[in-house]
């Protein structure tokens, strides 16, 4: 059993270990595409961490997100700014010093907190879980998420649309009618155009199924969202889909169907349940299923939309 | 000491590394990145704290957990616009990256 437990923190200490060297790779390596990759595989392990903390709802979402749409993001992009001057350290170095040392108490401190955390820890756990049977979901991350803290979600949902109007208020006006230009390769190769197109058939697969399973397991609209734009994204790379252009109505269309239909049903519980964001009793189950449905188009959408990129401005000068 | 300070203190570590990459990251695409490091580090407090908290037969307090999933769609969605300002600041203008210019040489 301690030969268990032994082997358990070692892992720990190996992940975190890892962990913090990427950290320090992505701050320190002389080059910006080394970063972002440094990143992507940074994200891939929280994913592990995650796991070690008995969050797996939180484990999915990093891998798709935190590594691997970032990844992505960041990665295109260190292709497009140009490199950064090179730095002449011997006259920065009181800086990095004073900002090492500012950094180090901020750590410090934060350790500090951590270790005289309250015990026993404050908790809603029970709460939640007295609480679970009226929502008719078993996933409590996924009640809380559309139930108990539903006005969260919601706003998130909002932000992301504004994510994507503030996004695409950068494209300038000679370009507005261009398709989006970030991810489409000159030249794919033949092996990537192939396994773009066994992969989105097969991803699609999965994504649902998370998306199903998400009511009473680990899973959910955002991780099957976040499967669904990066799938649609390789396939924008490899030409198998061609990219839209943000004049569009249908992607516009299906951006913000989700928090329009979320708003909706919680201004109609005022009335029905006597509360915004209230469900009519005996009806829970099917109206989270149809907000969780149509959310998981728009942040499918909206994430792949901001994938996509802009325009590509330097072609089109008029 | 249990797993869960212990990642406790990576969280508190990260954020520290974060910063530093944030005062003195090579050029806006890597404070970008050191952003989200400090991002991760407080999410992994969150997650301890959500550890911390288990109870009820759940491996972790939901609450923290779902703020965290949350937290982790608006930090793409934060990134992005930041990416998406840096690209068209670099393409528009062709100017030089927003780091620090290198003081006495222009």
């Amino acid at each position: 059993m301690s030969a268990i437990l032994d082997l358990a923190s070692l892992a720990d200490v190996v992940l975190a270990v890892t962990a913090l060297l990427l950290g320090l790779w992505v701050i320190l390596t002389a080059d910006a595409l080394r970063a972002a990759i440094g990143f992507l595989v940074y994200g891939l392990l929280m994913a592990i961490v995650w796991i070690r903390l008995d969050a797996p709802d939180i484990a999915l979402t990093e891998a798709a997100i935190g590594g691997g749409l970032i990844g992505l993001l960041v990665l295109g992009a260190s292709t497009r700014v140009p490199p950064a001057p090179v730095a002449r350290s011997a006259r920065r170095w009181p800086l990095h010093l004073l900002a090492a040392l500012l950094s180090a108490a901020v750590a410090l401190g934060l350790a500090t907190v951590v270790l005289s955390l309250p015990d026993p820890a404050p908790s809603l756990a029970a709460t939640v879980a007295a609480e679970l049977p009226a929502t008719a979901v078993e996933n409590p991350v996924t009640a809380v998420l559309m139930a108990f803290r539903a006005v969260d979600t919601l706003f998130e949902t909002v932000v992301l649309v504004l994510a994507l109007i503030a996004f695409w208020s950068l494209i300038p006006d000679a370009s507005w009618r261009q398709p989006l230009a970030w991810l489409p390769l000159p030249h794919p190769s033949p092996p990537l155009v192939l396994l773009a197109r066994l992969l989105l058939p097969l991803v699609i697969l999965v994504a649902l199924h998370l998306f199903w399973i998400g009511a009473s397991l680990p899973g959910g609209k955002f991780q099957a969202g976040a499967l669904l734009a990066g799938v649609w994204a390789l396939a924008m790379v490899a030409g198998v889909m061609q990219p839209p252009a943000a004049t569009q109505r249908l992607p516009r269309l299906l951006a913000v169907i989700g928090p329009l239909v979320f708003f909706a049903i919680g201004l109609a519980g005022i009335w029905l349940a006597g509360d915004f964001l209230a469900y009519p009793l005996g009806v829970e189950k099917p109206l989270i299923l149809l907000i969780e449905a149509v959310l998981l188009v728009s942040v499918a959408v909206v994430l792949g939309l901001i994938l996509a990129g802009l325009p590509d401005a330097r072609e089109d000068r008029p | 000491m249990s797993s869960v300070t212990f990642y406790g203190l990576l969280g508190s570590l990260l954020v520290g590394l974060g910063l530093y990459g944030v005062i003195v990251g090579l050029g806006a695409l890597r404070k970008i990145l050191a952003f989200n490091l400090l991002g991760s580090g407080v999410f992994l407090l969150f997650g301890v704290i959500a550890q911390r908290g288990a109870g009820a037969g759940f491996g972790g307090d939901p609450v923290p957990q779902a703020l965290v999933i949350t937290g982790l769609v608006v930090a793409f969605a934060a990134t992005a616009l930041a990416v998406g300002l840096l690209v068209r600041l670099g393409e528009s203008a062709a100017l030089d990256d927003v780091e620090d210019a290198p003081e006495g040489e222009s």
